[in-house]
């Protein structure tokens, strides 16, 4: 074996363990957890190495079956996508600790099922960030949603509604994207990626271009529930089960406005995507306006899980206005808050895992005081809600500060204005609840005696990835500086 | 459900009967569909949905029990692993072998057969996966569907 | 008027797939019943999956299936066959949108044995309560 096809076991390797676990769990759990734990931690070491040998040698390129480049399909490694794989598996090994917990008391004799779709989602997103072939997007794209239906849906409660909800959006915007693929076909006749970049600018055909560009486009910010396309998030993120929503939140939409860079700068080349001045200045109002609305929606929630998730909304307006800024400062400080968003939001979600998994509800009421009884639990969610509000040295800070730089940098003051202002609400939402958690009254859970004071923290399942993600918020805060320098600068195109 | 039955047992006995006989020529062509598929129009998707239908036929002919009789739920669950496995493991052989993913001409050095021709049998190989894997999953399907979980009664 | 006409015929297979996406996409949206919904979505996708096999029509062509020896010798001439490309996406686009379709209908069959009803309204109705 040698390791030309490395980044394709990092790829197989989760998913012959969900065929594993599906035929072997059925029999006894035990095979589960090291089944899940083995192959997520082979893939962390896989992507580590093939991400130092990304930096070292360069891209790394082959297809699949080994036919040449525009008949194959095509696999791609530059930077950008190692840094992708190394988050992916990182995110998920954390999310899978806690996960096997919340599983366990969530959805008893149904695990085999659930870890079955959950590694199956993270094949695919693996294949996501490797593919370098338009249609086999598509594909790896409809294979993430569709696990990511099936386990929004073993939720309890109002899940299968808002699965159902989900379904309908999401498809329509995997056809949008299917249609803008399909335009691209007929122009060029070829589906490579590389192949699209070369042959689309050299075509005269701006209509059809325009049209394919702007239904793919669309189709992914349906995807990434760009406001006003997020309708279905709020519901499908907060009604999951809670081990769910600990993977999925933090790296569906990320991947997705990954998967928006990818197709902006590799497939139809800035150039193109760029020409029109108005169509960029208009969708950096329209992230301007999500960011507002996200926060200030996020605002009137009195439950923690969905205040989250209309913060995720939020973010993805900060990612998608900073690509569209279209200059290197942008796009530096997007593609560096895919990485600090996705450490971000994990570390909020593990908090509130570990609370529900002790006191079965996040809502505001309920988490007066929590200090007393959960205090390690609560000083990760301190620290995840200084990241979130950009409080240096935390991760969160450096790409605000670069996406503030971008938008000075464009003219584009109403976007820095939104940064600032939702930044200020974030401080506000979170430390409304910092005050609850730490200065409020102890509620009573139970409603017979006096409330316990006593310590009663999440296992140590779900409390070590909390404490190592913390721990990584600042760490990949303080080396923002060679991150930059050796991965996200290689990525910029030419003449931003 | 006993008197809906009894009311229809005439039009039954010919359905049970046409049923009978067409299943086993159902599925010998299903089979055909797949094993041509790198040749002539087919393959394994459309060859797994005609076999998976014969069992869907039979499941609606003569109850879900019966069907359940010649495919049971355990060896249903050993076909929807087995088929992404044929898939999975067939490329992961060809990358042991020093080859890329899903090279089939990297096959040649386990059974010498000449590495052009190893290209037209590997198709085959996961043509089959693709069949029993497909075949499986309509069938589980229309089972999980149609009793809503309980894989006792249907249509 | 002519060239409305003109236009019409000359491209009917866009103005086919464009008149089912938007039949599929007022199921979607304008309809109550969650399958109807549903049924709505098939459409849309079954519109794209027309439109893509329509692109690889030429005048003229012929089905795609070459005798073996003949494709090795070379002696096939390109124009004359239809493009099997698009057939073989579409294919896997087939499998996406059955189990999606899959999918959907255990989510609804959850849907209906907790709210007693498929109906939109009268499930919001229900939620309020």
């Amino acid at each position: 074996m040698n390791a030309t096809n490395l980044h394709l076991f990092v790829l197989v390797v989760p998913l012959l363990s969900a065929l594993a676990i599906n035929l072997l769990g059925r029999r006894s759990r035990q095979w589960i957890a090291p089944m899940v734990l083995g192959s997520l931690a082979f893939s962390v070491f896989g992507s580590i190495i093939i991400m130092a040998r990304v930096i070292e040698h360069g891209n790394l390129s082959y297809t699949v079956g080994n036919w040449r480049p525009p008949y194959g399909i095509e696999l791609v490694v530059d930077p950008l996508s190692a840094l992708m794989m190394v988050l992916i598996s990182v995110v998920a090994l954390l999310a899978s600790f806690s996960s096997l917990k919340s599983v366990e008391q969530e959805l008893p004799g149904r695990e085999h099922f659930f870890f079955t779709l959950y590694m199956i989602l993270i094949a695919g997103l693996f294949g996501l960030v490797l593919t370098g072939d338009a249609f086999n997007l598509y594909v790896l794209l409809e294979i993430t949603s569709i696990t990511t239906y099936g386990l929004i849906a073993m939720g309890r409660g109002r899940a299968a509604l808002s699965s159902f909800n989900y379904i309908i959006m999401g498809s329509i915007g995997a056809c949008f994207y299917l249609l803008g693929i399909g335009y691209i076909y007929i122009l060029t006749g070829t589906l490579n990626m590389a192949d699209i970049a070369r042959i689309l600018p050299t075509l005269n055909a701006p209509v059809a271009t325009a049209t394919a560009i702007a239904f793919a486009l669309v189709g992914l910010w349906v995807k990434m529930a760009f406001f006003p396309l997020h309708s279905w998030l709020p519901n499908a993120y907060s009604q999951a089960p809670t081990g769910a929503g600990t993977m999925v939140a933090p790296l569906m939409t990320k991947v997705t406005v990954y998967l928006m860079v990818r197709v902006i700068l590799s497939m139809y080349t800035p150039a193109l995507v760029f020409t029109h001045e108005w169509i960029a200045q208009g969708v950096v109002w329209a992230a301007a306006f999500a960011i507002i609305c996200g926060s200030v929606l996020a605002l009137g929630q009195k439950d923690l899980r969905r205040m989250l998730t209309y913060i995720i909304v939020a973010e993805v307006g900060y990612m998608v206005g900073g690509i569209f800024l279209a200059n290197a400062n942008g796009l530096t400080g997007s593609i560096l808050h895919i990485v600090n968003d996705a450490l971000m939001t994990l570390c909020l979600f593990l908090v509130v895992a570990a609370i529900i998994y002790r006191q079965g509800s996040v809502s505001l009421v309920s988490l007066q005081g929590i200090f007393r009884r959960m205090p390690i639990t609560m000083a990760a969610f301190t620290l995840g809600a200084f990241a979130m509000i950009g409080v240096p040295p935390t991760c969160g800070f450096f790409s605000k500060w670069y996406l503030i730089l971008g938008g000075i940098d464009g003219g584009h003051w109403e976007f820095v204005i939104a940064l600032v202002v939702s930044s200020l609400i974030n401080a506000v939402l979170f430390f409304r609840i910092i005050e609850l958690g730490y200065f409020g009254s102890l509620q009573d859970g139970d409603h017979h005696g006096p409330p316990s004071t006593e310590r009663h923290e999440a296992p140590w399942w779900m409390l070590s990835p909390l404490v190592l993600t913390a721990v990584l918020l600042i760490v990949v805060g303080l080396s923002t500086g060679p991150l930059i320098n050796n991965v996200i600068r290689l990525m910029i195109p030419v003449g931003f | 459900m006993r008197d809906i039955h009894e009311h229809t047992a005439g039009e039954d006995l010919i359905i049970k009967t046409s049923v009978r006989l067409m299943v086993p020529f159902i599925q010998v062509f299903g089979l055909y569909v797949i094993v041509h598929g790198h040749y002539s129009p087919g393959g394994g998707f459309q060859g797994g949905v005609i076999l998976g239908a014969s069992f869907i036929l039979l499941a609606l002919a003569f109850g879900m029990k019966t069907s359940q009789e010649y495919m049971t739920v355990s060896v249903n669950a050993v076909f929807n692993n087995l088929g992404p496995a044929i898939f999975i493991g067939v490329g992961v052989l060809c990358a042991l072998f020093g080859g890329l993913f899903l090279d089939y001409s990297a096959l040649d050095k386990l059974i010498p057969l000449g590495p052009v021709e190893w290209r037209s049998f590997g198709i085959f190989l996961i043509e089959v996966g693709v069949g029993v894997a497909v075949m499986s999953i309509m069938v589980l399907l229309y089972w999980n569907l149609s009793s809503g979980g309980a894989m006792d009664e249907g249509l | 008027m002519e060239m409305i006409v003109d236009e019409i015929v000359a491209k009917y297979n866009y103005w086919i797939y464009v008149v089912l996406m938007m039949i599929g996409f007022y199921a979607m949206i304008g309809k109550r019943n969650l399958m109807k919904k549903l049924i709505g979505m098939n459409i849309f996708q079954t519109s794209i999956i027309l439109f893509f096999v329509s692109t690889g029509v030429k005048k003229g062509g012929g089905i795609p299936i070459v005798d073996k020896y003949q494709a090795l010798a070379g002696n096939v001439d390109a124009a004359s066959i239809v493009n099997p490309l698009p057939h073989v996406l579409m294919l896997t686009a087939i499998v996406v949108g059955v189990s999606v379709t899959g999918v959907a209908l255990a989510v609804l069959q959850r849907i209906y044995r907790e709210y007693g009803t498929l109906e939109e309204d009268e499930i919001l109705e229900k939620l309020q309560r």
